[in-house]
């Protein structure tokens, strides 16, 4: 009987049902546990008062709740250079993860669906070009446009976010699968032109691969760091990253007023909007990945 | 006249395909050269400017010289140069393995379907990639510190000088734990992804020939994800390579720790936007993007030769 019983569950439970695992949860427990500490973190020191903030054990709360007066005091600070910031970082994640988006989409498209002489070299060069380090680029990238005039103006930070090697190579292989050769021809049979049935027809079956690349675009473009320290000078053109790495310098910095109840709000703000944004989208992330992308 | 009526048709029906063709190879190069200017300007040119910086130097006597690759072999015996390149390798070795296993244990207790709550196990875990680089740093930075964050109390708690971040000794670990944690869960999304597109049947089969859960790891799940742990392999040894964000914002909190030329891209920048030298900044981009390339084309020459 006692044999019996677990060969008996064994069978309730199919490979793809399998039973629940109580230990495997508390173990994948102490994961998530990471994974949030640093969050939780930020949110408790958000609500403290800058003594409180110094002087209490990180993970509880301590002091008066000081959260909404630490807001408002992060969005007023220095006549409000957060909110502009903040702007300037919506414009750089709108153009330029906009801009990568369209250009991949069209590229990886037309690689994928065309035959056209030069296809393999094209496709080989703008592969190859995913290896290359974006740091290596960045000096040069800087030089080229210093010349051009091009430094300390947002066009800086916004052209070279427009181009995604890894975005084309992930609508590439999305679009080989995802649009049917025949459905094509039965287009063109119909008369209908290459950019008419890239848009009506095309474009629909891409969708979950457009939105993949769109959202590794918008958070490349949002927690861009290195490409806006090169290029810009202006504090008004910043966007939050470099913006809350100057009050940080400013805080920890010889003499300086110490802010750093001002650091830890701005985070707090920096990254809420790129969460929710995330969590409603992460369903998309996933079908696009799973369906094309990096499954290989 | 009945060869010309036959042959007619045909050769309308030829020109009329080859028109086509003609039509087509137009359509494909117009999708595709929107995005060939934009990398052309931006990614070719670059890198031929690079190259072409590379082989000048400029000095205060005498101006810019054409040096050949006298900048090349001064990096090749620069010590400061070889003991960023020497950490970066070294954190290569151990955090990526430490990373991408981690990643995989997770991906596999998603997939597996033995969590209580598992789209919630999976969010959580893939939540921290969202977090910007910037951010996450500056929340492990405070919370290593010995004021405000957690260490001060945990050493308290132990009363001795049990977690020390801001050593020498371990500055590459605390940095490690960053970036693990900033990256983890990109990684499980990925393996989990290649997990989810498993045929169900192979599953179904293997435990049809009584196969447990181990077996089924080793001999269904992880082959099969091969091509997902090249992919990811490759992105987190470009990452390694290109270490800059972390080192360079805990260089506000620990400035004595964390030097200048901490890692070679922290070099290179330093080079170029503190110390004004273009021509060896750009020759040490080029050496990173070299070697970076080489071992990212080294693991996956590997990783698809164990295919066959």
């Amino acid at each position: 009987m006692s044999a019996a019983t677990p060969r008996l569950a064994r069978k309730q439970f199919t490979p793809l049902r399998p039973k629940k695992s109580v230990g495997l949860t508390v173990v994948m427990l102490l994961f998530v546990v990471y994974s949030l500490i640093p969050l939780a973190w930020l949110v408790i020191s958000s609500t403290k008062t800058q003594d409180a903030l110094l002087n209490s054990f990180g993970l509880w709360f301590s002091g008066k709740f000081a959260f909404f007066d630490n807001i408002v005091w992060a969005l007023t600070y220095e006549d409000g250079i957060f909110v502009r910031w903040l702007l300037n970082t919506l414009i750089y994640v709108v153009v330029g993860a906009g801009l990568a988006t369209i250009l991949a989409t069209l590229a990886g498209y037309g690689l994928a669906k065309y035959d056209f002489p030069g296809r393999k070299v094209v496709f080989g060069v703008i592969l190859g070009a995913i290896a290359v380090p974006g740091t290596a680029l960045a000096v040069p990238t800087f030089l080229m446009f210093s010349k051009l005039g091009l430094t300390n103006t947002m066009w800086a930070v916004i052209l070279p976010s427009a181009i995604s090697p890894f975005g084309l190579y992930l609508i590439w292989v999305y679009a080989t699968d995802a649009v049917p050769t025949e459905l094509l021809e039965a287009a063109r049979v119909d008369g209908a032109g290459e950019l008419r049935t890239f848009l009506t027809i095309s474009l629909r079956l891409l969708a979950p691969g457009v939105v993949t690349v769109s959202l590794f675009a918008i958070v490349a473009t949002w927690n861009n760091y290195f490409l806006p320290l090169i290029m810009l000078n202006d504090p008004k053109l910043y966007p939050l990253t470099i913006g809350l790495q100057k009050w940080n310098a400013e805080a920890v910095g010889i003499g300086a007023q110490p802010v750093f109840t001002l650091v830890i709000t701005g985070a707090l703000l920096t990254i809420v909007p790129i969460v929710i944004a995330f969590l409603f989208l992460q369903r998309y992330w996933q079908t696009g990945l799973t369906a094309g992308g990096v499954k290989q | 006249m009945t060869t010309m009526s036959a042959a007619a048709p045909q050769v309308a029906h030829e020109r009329r395909r080859a028109r086509l063709k003609t039509r087509l190879n137009l359509a494909g190069a117009g999708f595709v050269t929107p995005f060939l200017i934009g990398f052309a300007l931006l990614v070719i040119a670059p890198v031929l400017y690079s190259l072409y910086l590379s082989l000048f130097r400029t000095q205060l006597i005498g101006g810019t010289s054409f040096v050949g690759l006298e900048n090349y072999t001064q990096a090749f015996t620069d010590p400061k140069f070889w003991s960023g390149a020497l950490r970066v390798l070294v954190f290569l070795v151990v955090q990526v393995p430490i990373m991408l296993v981690l990643a995989l244990i997770a991906a596999l207790a998603v997939d597996s379907g033995r969590l209580y709550g598992r789209s919630f196990f999976r969010l959580a875990i893939f939540l921290p990639y969202a977090v910007p680089g910037v951010v996450a740093v500056l929340m492990w930075g405070f919370m290593y510190s010995d004021r405000m964050g957690l260490t001060g109390y945990v050493n308290d708690l132990f009363g001795v000088q049990l977690i020390t971040p801001y050593t020498r000794q371990w500055i590459l670990t605390a940095i490690g734990n960053i970036v693990t944690w900033e990256y983890v869960g990109y990684n499980m999304l990925i393996f989990y992804s290649g997990l989810r597109s498993v045929s169900t049947e192979l599953y179904e089969a293997a435990a049809i020939d009584g196969a447990g859960q181990m077996r089924t790891i080793f001999s269904i799940k992880l082959p099969a994800l091969r091509g997902s742990i090249v992919v990811a392999t490759i992105f987190s040894i470009i990452g390694s390579f290109q270490l800059f964000n972390e080192p360079n914002i805990l260089k506000t909190i620990a400035p004595t720790i964390v030097t200048t030329n901490f890692t070679p891209n922290m070099y290179a920048y330093n080079l170029s936007f503190v110390g004004q030298q273009v021509n060896y900044a750009a020759t040490m981009a080029i050496i990173m993007g070299v070697v970076t390339a080489v071992i990212a084309y080294v693991v996956q020459l590997r990783g698809s030769r164990q295919e066959f």
